[in-house]
This record gives C-alpha cells, structure tokens and sequence, in this order.
C-alpha cells in the first residue's frame, strides 16, 4: 500500500509499458493502417514518457531533449506513413493491411 | 510549488491514458480511434507537467494533439472508411500477434520485478523554473548537431510526403 501511494520513477516506467503494451497489440493485430499508424504513435508516447521519467530521476534536461527529438521523428513518420496510405488507397482501394501484399512472393 | 495529491492525480491521468490507449486499438471507426489517442496524447501531456517538465508536455500538446492528429483526421477523410468499418477488424495473424504481445508483457513484468531495486525511492529535486531556457540553450549548444540533423529529417519527410501523396510528379 505504502509503495502504491509514493509515486516514484518506477511507476512511471510501469505506466510507459503499459502504453507501449496496447500499441503493440494495435500494431500486431489490428487490419486498418491508419489505426495501425495511430498504435505506433502509442508506442513513440510510451518511449517519450520513460525519457521524461528517467530525466526527472536524474534531474538533468537530456531525456527531455530526447523526447522532443522523438516528437519530431513521430511528426516525420506519420507524415510520410500517411502519404504512403494516400498512395496505397488510390491504387488499391483499400486500407486493409493484409491486402498490402505487392512485394509478396 | 510544491506538488499537492501526487498520488491521486498519477493514477486519474493513468487512468485516462490506459482507458484511451484500450479504445484507440479496439474501436471500429478510425475517428473515434483518433479521438480517443487525442484524450490519451492530452492526459499524458498532464503526466510530463507532474514530472516537472513543461516544454515538452506544450510541445505534446501542439505538435501532437494539435498538428499530427489533425493529419490523422485529415487522411481518414480522405480514405474512405466505409468498407473497412463493415469488415472484420483483426488481421488473420491476430492469435500470433497477441501471444507475442503477451509475451513481450512477460517480460516487462519480470525486467521489472528483478530490477525494481535499482531506482531510487525519491526522486531528485529539479530547477523547476528556467526549464524552457534550459532546454533550448542545451538544443542550441550542446545538442546544436542533432537539431540541424532533425530539421534535415523533417525536410525529407516533408518531400517524401509530398512525392508519395501526389497523383503524378
């Protein structure tokens, strides 16, 4: 009871696992991409949480500036994944990721 | 300032997170998925305020919950949804896919049994104020190589985007 209620660093790690846990099961199983892209941006949120949370138990900045690198890389991939699905829907119609099977031999 | 009910607000905000986390990989409509990540991108932005660092839960705020999901709103309007709300939702390799995440759960839980020692109880006091200052002073000193790179990345997606969305180039 006592550790549950003295909030420390390993809360914060369990919470960014949880988070990284549920986009892993959007990512492995669900079939619509741009849900699939949405899970993966989960996962870069739990990454970032566990940056922020280790540069608050070392009390300096670098985590912090880490996490703000991984929002821009997330802005950079949502960008690019969502051009990739325009590009994929006007070709096939779809956006059911088991249909994406082009390069599949 | 100090914190008040630190215990209280974690675990609301925790909450929220995982709530929202569960409803962005379960629901139908990508809207409501959309939506749902916005509530957990806004309630993980109070977590960075509880961890003392306020840069970067605006920067959340802006760059995420106002700039990415409004691309990801964008592109759902764009695609047409319809056909893929009234199939079925999982992928044939879902069983597959969800041993493996059990397992990678697994494993998290025995990483963090073994290691819960290695953290310490209380965490070290921080600057509280100054934190924008610092962060950018560190981003245009120390960190000055890596922010050019990022800008050079954010350039290359944003052609890559425009190549690959366009009809013909």
């Amino acid at each position: 009871m006592e550790s549950l209620l003295h909030i420390t660093t390993l809360h914060y790690l369990v919470l960014g696992a949880g988070l990284f846990l549920l986009g892993v099961i959007g990512v492995l199983t669900r079939r619509n991409v741009v849900i699939v892209l949405m899970s993966i941006e989960l996962i870069l949120n739990a990454v970032n949480l566990n940056l922020v949370a280790f540069s608050r138990m070392w009390g300096g900045l670098h985590g912090q500036i880490f996490a703000i690198f991984v929002i821009t890389d997330a802005a950079a991939e949502a960008a690019v994944g969502l051009g990739i699905l325009i590009a994929f829907f006007r070709n096939k119609e779809t956006v059911n990721i088991d249909e994406v099977n082009l390069l599949k031999w | 300032m100090a914190p008040v009910a630190t215990p209280f607000f974690f675990y609301l905000f925790a909450a929220i997170m995982l709530i929202g986390g569960i409803l962005v990989i379960t629901r139908k409509n990508p809207v409501h998925s959309a939506l749902a990540l916005i509530v957990t991108l806004l309630a993980q932005a109070s977590v960075y305020l509880m961890l003392y660092a306020p840069f970067v839960a605006g920067v959340q705020i802006i760059l995420y919950a106002g700039g990415i999901m409004v691309l990801f709103l964008f592109v759902i309007m764009l695609v047409s949804i319809d056909r893929s709300i009234r199939e079925r939702q999982f992928n044939s390799q879902w069983v597959v896919g969800l041993i493996a995440a059990v397992a990678l759960g697994g494993l998290f839980i025995a990483v963090y049994m073994k290691g819960m020692s290695v953290f310490p109880e209380h965490a070290l006091s921080v600057i509280e104020n100054d934190n924008t200052q610092n962060v950018a002073s560190m981003l245009y000193g120390q960190y000055m190589f890596p922010f050019e790179i990022a800008s050079l990345l954010l350039l290359v997606a944003i052609i890559g985007a425009v190549v690959m969305a366009k009809k013909r180039i």
